[in-house]
């Protein structure tokens, strides 16, 4: 079986669109516990990568493993439940569901009851109906959102919107979390309390995570390694303080 | 007296239409898309209802049942082999194309089956009718029974929408079935859900409406499905209560104008009141307003 500690191995992945190759042979192995950055200009393929991890396109060329296991070209749904969750870029959560029912539907594999115990109420709803609750809330407390439980989560300020997308994130119990550009938009004191959260939530659940963004300070203060991508192929990667010292990455982002 | 009787004759009607406007108010809310052939799976419920009752003998119940399960097959076959491969298509038009094809087959194949004679369906229902003030007022069994029917429906739908894994997984992927699929929701397998429970809604649409009105052709359920998909406009599409409200008013309106206008522009009014209202709201009553970015 494993004879390391890899979460995420990715070999050689690629995907075109039309005549443009969008993601060009990218490859990164992400060990257990790490926070991993992926950077890079606009349109460098950074989202594109993520939705080839996520399944919601299917690569061309490559491999990804899942702690060992090849989840390369299966479904979504299939890879969720293999265990990668993720955020977005530009926020989606169910906007008219409650704080605390959006995190009820990523609980959603990991809880059953029949229709049938449903629309009977049996027992057996209310008790599971009950632990998802309780599991619910206690995640929503870990980001300081149990109060707010009941607010639709549009009502939320945006900083916490973005708290609450990776708390939905988490309650679907993933080994690996995406997140997807988390600081966008925030000011600098709502980045300050994000790079807390995240290396508390890498702490407290053991999480491995692979983070894009944009906000170089972020990123070296939370990231022991980067990768950087530039036109879809990778640009540089290693330590965080040499890739970001590579006289190329910084051509890259400022120009000549 | 007969302003009373009216109106409880408008309710009626107006349930029946609430129940088939939960059909496309459903399906509009969940899958995005127009299920015009909604009105011919009530059609074809009815169909089973009185071949089982009427042609075979058998029992009441067993042609309810029956006429239950096969509207439900009925609406999760149409829905994986008509609209699910167009689901990704383009236009939305494609599917709205479709749906109206799916329609148009499903009259020709009743036509095929069952002929076009007028069938004479007899009524599900067994209840003797309500005298009140002295006989002035008299109320069906069919009145009562659709009218129960409908509250019921509309109670355990809602408790179901909002309070369970199902009905919350239906809401998720109704505002994004994108990243409700990558939080692991099955896509395709709640919107089949949602086509069972619009359809076996319209298997009891059908036996109400043919117990009311028991003529039955194969072009049944088409007017009443046109005229509940108003209902589902009018209340605000993708919304359950807006159904209920849009449906009972439609309802009302349709019975009054019978009365005290003229039977034969009643339907005429129906959508005249319908245009005044997407006029003057166009979400219609509980719809939502939609958010443009600029």
């Amino acid at each position: 079986m494993k004879d390391n500690n890899h979460v995420l191995e990715v070999n050689n992945l690629s995907i075109s669109f039309g005549g443009l190759r969008a993601v060009d042979d990218f490859n990164v192995t992400i060990d257990k516990g790490e926070l991993y950055g992926l950077i890079g200009p606009n349109g460098a393929g950074k989202t594109t990568a993520f939705n080839l991890l996520t399944g919601v396109y299917k690569p061309d060329e490559g491999i990804i493993k899942l702690d060992g296991k090849d989840i390369t070209g299966k479904s979504t749904i299939e890879i969720n439940k293999a265990g990668i969750a993720r955020t977005f870029q530009n926020i989606r959560l169910f906007k008219d569901l409650s704080v605390l029912d959006n995190v009820k539907v990523g609980l959603h594999n990991l809880y059953e009851y029949s229709t049938i115990a449903s629309v009977f109420r049996l027992p057996k709803y209310y008790r599971v109906e009950k632990e998802m609750d309780e599991k619910a809330y206690s995640l929503l407390k870990v980001f300081d959102l149990d109060s707010s439980a009941k607010l639709k989560a549009s009502q939320l300020p945006y900083g916490k919107q973005r708290k609450l997308e990776i708390a939905r994130a988490l309650a679907t119990n993933p080994k690996l979390l995406l997140l997807d550009e988390p600081a966008a938009g925030m000011n600098p004191n709502e980045t300050k309390e994000l790079m807390d959260t995240i290396s508390f939530i890498r702490k407290e659940f053991d999480m491995t995570i692979l983070l894009i963004e944009h906000d170089m300070k972020l990123v070296s203060g939370i990231c022991e390694r980067l990768t950087v991508l530039n036109f879809g192929r990778i640009l540089a990667e290693g330590n965080t303080a040499e890739v970001l010292n590579n006289p190329e990455v910084i051509t890259a982002y400022l120009g000549e | 007296m007969s302003f009373i009787s009216y109106l409880i004759n408008g309710i009626s009607l107006g349930s029946v239409y609430a129940i088939i406007a939960l059909g496309y108010t459903m399906v509009y809310g969940i899958a995005k898309m127009l299920n015009f052939a909604h009105g011919d799976v009530i059609m074809f419920g009815s169909y089973a209802v009185f071949t089982i009752v009427s042609t075979l003998s058998l029992p009441t119940w067993l042609g309810m049942l029956v006429s239950i399960i096969l509207c439900t097959v009925l609406g999760i076959t149409i829905e994986a082999v008509a609209y699910r491969p167009l689901r990704q298509a383009s236009s939305s038009l494609a599917v709205l194309i479709t749906a109206i094809g799916v329609s148009y087959l499903l009259q020709n194949v009743a036509l095929l089956i069952f002929g076009a004679n007028t069938k004479s369906f007899s009524s599900v229902v067994s209840m003797a009718p309500l005298k009140l003030a002295d006989g002035g007022l008299t109320i069906t069994g069919e009145t009562i029974v659709t009218i129960s029917c409908c509250i019921v429906i509309m109670i355990v739908l809602t408790l179901f929408v909002n309070k369970t894994k199902a009905g919350q997984a239906m809401l998720a992927v109704s505002e994004d079935k994108g990243a409700a699929q990558l939080m692991g929701i099955n896509v395709n397998g709640t919107i089949s859900l949602t086509f069972a429970i619009g359809s076996a809604l319209a298997a009891v649409a059908g036996m109400l409406l043919c117990s009311a009105y028991p003529a039955l052709t194969p072009y049944t359920g088409s007017m009443p499905g046109i005229k509940a998909f108003v209902a589902a406009v009018f209340g605000g599409i993708g919304s359950i209560p807006g159904a209920f409200i849009g449906g009972i008013i439609l309802g009302i309106i349709e019975i009054f104008s019978k009365a005290y206008i003229s039977s034969q522009l009643s339907d005429a009014i129906v959508f005249l009141v319908l245009i005044i209202v997407l006029l003057v709201k166009p979400t219609g009553i509980l719809g939502k307003k939609i958010q443009e970015k600029v």
